[in-house]
This record gives structure tokens, sequence and C-alpha cells, in this order.
């Protein structure tokens, strides 16, 4: 006869077991449909290219090769690859520019919120929202008109005499990098504002009562408190930016590459698949040690899940 | 004057901010308002006219994008959210059991990858399963569109389940309702609009992509956002700004109903 405790514990099996089930369709899906191929990427980065795309079943380490060499076509010596790597040193350079941007002009905004009055901070907060809602192609769409030749920035200048010719703008890396912090911001702005509007502002009185100035509460004693925002929406930004696609096809036109236009060349012209499967991981394993970052700086503060 | 000492006060944030959501809307403005331009230029104006609204209402292109969008967008959010709902409950006013931490990782992983990545990883997946069933339709991008969508889903019916008091589900248990019967009744109508949020996050969420479904996507199956980039790569008229426009329209209409849905939980 089973006793009380293997009842208990049957029930408990039970129920852990409706859990699985309950939640095997979004599983299945993602399993499917996001995390699964992701594996075939590595499994295909190992493969020979075939002629008209796709790939030749024969295993390769030439597409791992080819992320950082060149292969002379007379004398197969290898050298390193300075398109690769231009592109690749473009795209970091872009990405952690965008995110220390974003963070300069989203920490006083996100402050600029969590102070207001409870009324009008919501007002705010849906500001912000907005944007970061509406469709990214359309944003990037609209930094393209205002920094165009002919678009809003250059036809002031020039009617107010300042210059009499445009400044080329667009199709640059500066370009690419405008329009970056302009769709990334309310991903820094967001996060910032959640951990600023915990902040408990008597820490900061206490501050000024022992004679800090502005500056150094600042620095002190708000930075501090905030950093986990500070963190998160880094990282929010960064790793969009780092494999951003829209705003430099968009923006940068054909020469400014980014890693994703890289990795789409070889699926399309290029038709190397195993050389776009690799950096394809590349850009993955990029990601993953940013994640670790912030998983190292954030654990031993409060974060839980929700 | 004596201003008051403000402990809030930071020198020059204020100014910034406000800097900040200028500069945020001031493109937006400039594209709205060229929409309603005369001339065919984007730069010169040439007085107001709806000319271009009209000129995409009669383009078969951007019409027949426009249904392809919302028919994926509300296939892939309806889907989703179910998915999402029934994970949410398996996830959530539970002790701790093993698989918990993986089911928590494993639904938001299309929140980690690049969406350039998860877009060649479906187009390399996609490819063989097109050759060997012959099948071309839009159920790669429903699939594609679903499983991004689930994180976006989950969230909020996460956060209120969370949130809800679990002694009503009890009440109801005593009163003799079966599982069912007390989810039916008493805790789907508190999850209610929590659904509601997830499902409306996913459709923008849905809508709004460009990377993922230009990788998935087979000839002519061209998506509004993925038609709008090919016509910004090729040079731009007003009618572009015209179909933004009406896009922005739509999401604003759905942020708004958000916003304030979920404000009225609290």
């Amino acid at each position: 006869m089973a006793t009380a405790a293997e009842i208990e514990k049957q029930a408990e099996a039970r129920e852990v077991r409706n859990r699985w089930f309950l939640s095997a369709p979004a599983l299945i899906i993602i399993l499917l449909a996001a995390s699964g191929p992701l594996l075939i990427v590595l499994f295909y980065s190992f493969l020979t290219p075939g002629p008209y795309g796709d790939v030749v079943w024969k295993f390769s380490t030439e597409g791992w090769v080819s992320v950082f060499l060149e292969r002379d076509i007379f004398d197969d010596t290898l050298s390193f690859a300075s398109a690769h790597l231009t592109i690749f040193w473009r795209s970091l350079k872009l990405a952690l520019m965008a995110t220390v941007a974003t963070l300069v002009f989203g920490f006083p905004t996100a402050y600029f919120i969590a102070t207001r009055p409870e009324r009008t901070r919501d007002i705010w907060l849906f500001l912000i929202t907005i944007p970061f809602w509406t469709n990214l192609l359309i944003r990037t769409f609209a930094v393209l008109q205002v920094i165009r030749n002919e678009g809003l920035i250059n036809t002031a200048l020039i009617n107010l005499g300042i210059i009499d010719q445009p400044i080329q703008m667009l199709y640059t890396d500066f370009a690419i990098m405008v329009g970056m912090v302009y769709v990334y911001l309310p991903l820094m702005v967001l996060p910032l504002y959640a951990s600023m509007e915990k902040l408990d502002f008597r820490l900061v009185e206490a501050g000024y009562d022992l004679y800090a100035t502005r500056w150094q509460v600042l620095k002190r004693i708000i930075f501090p408190l905030v950093r986990p925002g500070v963190v998160a929406g880094s990282i929010l930004v960064f790793i969009p930016a780092i494999g951003a696609y829209v705003t430099p096809s968009v923006l940068g036109g054909g020469k400014n590459m980014m890693f994703a236009n890289l990795i789409e060349l070889q699926f399309g012209q290029g038709r190397n698949w195993p050389l776009g499967a690799a950096l394809s991981i590349t850009v993955m394993a990029i990601v993953m040690v940013a994640l670790l970052v912030y998983v190292r700086n954030t654990s031993g503060s409060e974060v839980r899940h929700g | 004057m004596a201003k008051r000492f403000s402990i809030k006060q930071q020198t020059g944030f204020t100014t910034i901010a406000f800097a900040c959501f200028f500069l945020l809307y001031l493109p937006i403005a400039v594209l709205v308002i060229y929409a309603f331009n005369e001339s065919s230029s984007v730069s010169d104006w040439g007085g107001f006219s709806l000319r271009w609204f009209a000129a995409a209402w009669s383009n078969q292109q951007v019409v027949d994008a426009s249904w392809r969008s919302l028919k994926i967008a509300s296939s892939a959010a309806i889907i989703a959210t179910i998915a999402a709902t029934m994970a949410a409950l398996a996830t959530t006013r539970t002790r701790a059991y093993r698989g918990l931490t993986f089911k928590y990782a494993f639904i938001n992983q299309p929140l980690m990858v690049p969406e350039i990545v998860t877009g060649v990883a479906l187009l390399i997946f996609f490819a063989q399963i097109k050759i060997s069933s012959g099948y071309t339709g839009l159920g790669y991008l429903i699939a594609a569109h679903t499983a991004f969508c689930i994180p976006f889903a989950y969230l909020p019916i996460r956060a209120r389940l969370e949130n809800m008091d679990l002694t009503l589900e009890r009440a109801a248990a005593d009163l003799y309702a079966t599982p069912w019967k007390a989810f039916r009744r008493v805790t789907l109508p508190l999850l209610w609009p929590g659904i509601i949020a997830g499902l409306m996050l996913a459709f923008v969420i849905s809508l709004d992509d460009v990377v993922i479904t230009e990788f998935v996507k087979s000839g002519g199956q061209d998506t509004l956002p993925t038609y709008m980039l090919g016509q910004i790569r090729r040079g731009i008229t007003p009618e572009v700004n015209a179909i933004s426009t009406v896009f922005l329209l739509l999401s604003v209409v759905i942020v708004t109903l958000f916003f304030f849905m979920s404000r009225k939980r609290d």
C-alpha cells in the first residue's frame, strides 16, 4: 500500500509532467524555428561551398579560415583578410560608440523622467515608448531624410549661410552611428528609468548634507545605485547594434558594411554559405561574451526573474 | 531671485532630456509632413496634397504586401499568444522544479540572438525543407514570426500571473469547481488583460520585422517592411513617406491601447 508520502510524491511528479505538457508548444516552436536551426548553422560552417550557393556535403575548415584569412589564388599562401578585418573593426567600433552615445543622452533623459511628479511621469514615459514600438525601418528612413544632402540639416545650414556645399553625411560611418543612436535610444532609456524609479532620494539628500557637490552626488551616489540599469541598457543596445542590418544597409550604402551586410553578401552574390555560417557564429560568440559580462556584473546584486 | 535648492536637480540634465525628446520626434515629423507633399520630391515643398496616399492605395504591390503582413502578423500573434499563455501557466506560481530555469532561458532565447543570425539559420533550415517538401507558402514566415513573438507575448502574461491573487482559485476549488472550471471561470478572466497585452505586443513585433522576413521569404512574398526596404534602396519618392505614415499611425494606435491597458492594471 502506498504511504501518504508516496502519494504526495506521485502528485508532485504528475504536476511537473503537466507543466511540461503545457509549455511544450512554446518550446517546440522555438526549437524548430529559432534555436534548433542555430545548430545547423554551426554544422554548415564546416562544409564546402556549392557552386551556386548552398553547400556540398564535404567537411572543410575553409569557411572558418576565410573569416580572418584569405588565400592567395596563385600561390595558396594565407594572409590576413584585411577587408573582413575592416568590417569587424567598424562593427565593433560603431556598436560601442552607439552604446556610449545612447548612455550619454539616455542617462539624463531617464533621470529627467524619473524625477517628474507621478502624474506627468507616465506621459514622458509614453513619449519614449512610442518610438520603441514603431517600425525600426521607418525610423531609419526618417533619419535618412533628415541627413541627406537635400535633407533638413543641409538645407537649413545652406539657408543660414553657414555652408555653401552640402555636407556629405549619408553613406558614411557617421550616418550609421547617428541612425543606431536614434533607433536604439529607447532601449537604453527604459531600463535606466526602471532602476532610477526605485532610487532612494534620501541617500542623495544625505550626500548634500555632507557637503557633496552635484557632480559628487551624481558620481558617488546616483551612478553606483543605478548601475544595474546602466549595464542592462548597454547590453540591450550593444546586442542589436553589433548585428545591425537595416541601419547600415539604409544609411551606410554599399561601401560601409557591417557584420550583418557581410553575412548577407555570402548568402547572396558571394555564394559562400560556409563562410556566411562561420561569420554568423562569430557574431553570436561576441554577443555571448557581452552577455557573460552582463551576468558577471549583475550577479551579487539583487536581480531576480521578473 | 534665489531659486530653491532641489536635491533632484542635476545641471544640464533637463536640457539634454528636452533635446532628446525633440530629436526623437523631429525626423518622424519631417517624414509625416513630406508624405503630404504635392511635388514628387522629398525636399521641396509643393503644397498640401493626398496624391501619394492615393498612389500607394492604387499600387497593387503595396496592397498585396500589406495584406500579407497583416495575415502573417495576425496568425503569428495568435499562435504565439496561445503558446505563451500555456507556457506562462506552466512556469509561474510554482515551487522551483527541475527544468524551470531552462524553460525561462529557452523561451527568452530568441531575444538573445542577433536577428541576422536567426535569419541566416532559418534560411538554411527552410531551404532544405523547401527542397524536400516542395511547399513554399507563407507557413515558413508564420513559423519564424511565431517563434520570435513568443518571448514578447510571454512577458506581460507572466507578469500578470505573478501578481495574481491565489486565494480566488483556492476558493473556487473549495466550492468544488473542477480544475478546468476554476481556470475558465476564475483564472482566465483575471488573466485576460495580460493575454490581450501579449497579443498586441506580438502583433506589433511581427508587423515590424524586416531582417528575419528578408531571409526567410520566397520570391513574391514581400511583406510591407521588406517591400519598403527595397524601395528605399532604389531611391525615394513621397509614396514611401505616405506608406510609413499610415504604418506609424497603426503602431501608435496599438501602443496607445497597450499603454492605457497596462496602466489601468496598476
